[in-house]
């Protein structure tokens, strides 16, 4: 018999079921008086440095249908690709969001700053990316993904070329809109199913 | 001399099933291609931190935090109580944990429950604290009611707690569930049967915890979490083609 190691194995995750809002921002749920406010209501604080910028989109399963009940989570970096706690880093930027999936239509919005680019474990630079976060009812374990923006240049990310079918490349580009506005849809499972990490 | 290192990849099959036609959301809801995988970056290494400025000192108190007319909540008092660990045996501290969970009667106080069991003018059903130094937490709730759900013909989920819990690394977020030792409809559910490993299962159930219990006021139950871990090492060489 070899030495036995000591290590542990990480707790199974489990769906986060239809009311993961009464944990998570209790107020969509309906729920005031427990917290003065949810937490993660924005990344950014007045005086953010850098380009605001609205991102909306959906989260839509296998059949088409645009989920009611999903729970995003956002994590960037600010202006000039410095995580919140990182010397330097912008004290207007918290850099995590959670929002959700609306109860009626299932938009989804984040308002937030353009990140700056942070580099890999290799030095290799990163294109701007916000990192992302997905809970929901029949997701049994959360999916991450993360937002690029049509308007950087992308073509030197090493993550973007992991992806061997380049046709997929696509699903984790935000489109432009208009001024400082995106749109980036999740789907799930389908034709154009987005590219969720391993990571 | 070691540095903190990259997060060690999630062994995907200690995890639940992503497609299980038993548990019927999943199935539209599910990727069919496979995850991209990568070493992590610093967008995964780092995640947000929370300050003791943003707990309320009854945040962690379920019995009381929504005690509109100053009245407990109704049901089974529980100190549910654990330490959050990481792959490596290594405390996690000061890092932020929620629960939500429905009533002793099994509802949800949710705009979107509709389940005839009452509700608790009395009870939220939410709580979040941060752990100690030693990656130790502690909840006062109550014992949540199982409840039924529309899935296949008959089904009822067992009492259960949700927690989610962030770590110090975005990578490292999980949300789970606690189940209650002895509950007859754990072996019944879909959702944790979706784990298909049956010590993972196994160590989502929270012993009772007698020594904890307090007389003549609440039991108490145990509930350990371990988020992935982070490799230390002397040696991070820089890898090709990444």
């Amino acid at each position: 018999m070899p030495q036995p190691l000591a290590n542990l194995t990480e707790t199974a995750s489990q769906t986060g079921g239809p009311y993961v809002h009464i944990g998570c921002i209790p107020s969509f749920a309906g729920i005031n008086g427990v917290y003065p406010q949810d937490l993660g209501l924005s990344p950014i604080q007045p005086g953010a440095l850098g380009p605001q910028i609205t991102i909306t989109g959906q989260v839509i399963d296998g059949t088409g249908w645009a989920l009611r009940d999903a729970l995003i989570e956002s994590w960037q970096p600010d202006s000039a690709g410095r995580f919140a706690g990182q010397p330097g880093a912008d004290p207007a930027v918290s850099g995590f969001c959670r929002f959700a999936a609306d109860k009626d239509s299932g938009e989804f919005s984040l308002t937030t700053i353009k990140p700056g680019p942070v580099p890999a474990r290799s030095g290799q630079m990163q294109a701007p990316h916000i990192s992302l976060w997905i809970a929901a009812r029949g997701i049994n374990v959360g999916l991450h993904t993360r937002i690029y923006f049509e308007d950087e240049d992308n073509s030197a990310d090493p993550l973007l070329a992991r992806i061997e079918q380049r046709n997929r490349v696509s699903t984790l580009i935000a489109r432009k809109t208009g001024e400082g506005s995106y749109r980036f849809d999740i789907r799930l499972q389908g034709e154009g199913e987005t590219v969720f990490l391993d990571i | 001399m070691t540095d903190l290192g990259p997060l060690v990849p999630r062994q995907r099959d200690m995890h639940p099933v992503p497609y299980d036609p038993e548990y019927k959301t999943s199935v539209p809801r599910s990727p069919k291609w496979p995850l991209l995988s990568m070493e992590s970056t610093p967008s995964e290494e780092t995640g947000p931190r929370f300050g003791h400025g943003v707990i309320g000192p009854l945040d962690n108190n379920l019995v009381l935090n929504f005690a509109t007319d100053g009245s407990p909540a109704i049901g089974e008092r529980i100190l549910v109580h654990g330490q959050v660990l990481d792959e490596f045996a290594r405390p996690v501290p000061h890092t932020l944990v929620e629960i939500w969970q429905a009533n002793a009667g099994g509802r949800y106080r949710h705009i979107k429950d509709t389940y005839l069991a009452p509700l608790d003018p009395n009870f939220g059903g939410c709580g979040r604290t941060l752990t100690d130094d030693q990656g130790r937490y502690q909840f006062l709730t109550i014992r949540p009611g199982a409840y039924p759900w529309p899935n296949r013909g008959n089904e009822w989920r067992p009492m259960h707690i949700h927690f989610s819990v962030f770590g110090h690394s975005f990578g490292q977020r999980l949300i789970t569930q606690m189940y209650f030792e002895g509950d007859p409809l754990i072996d019944r559910c879909p959702i944790a049967a979706t784990i298909k490993n049956r010590s993972q299962l196994d160590r989502l159930v929270a012993p009772l915890d007698m020594p904890m219990a307090r007389p003549l006021d609440f039991l108490a139950y145990k509930f350990d979490i371990v988020l992935r871990g982070r490799r230390q090492t002397m040696f991070e060489n820089r890898l090709e083609g990444l």
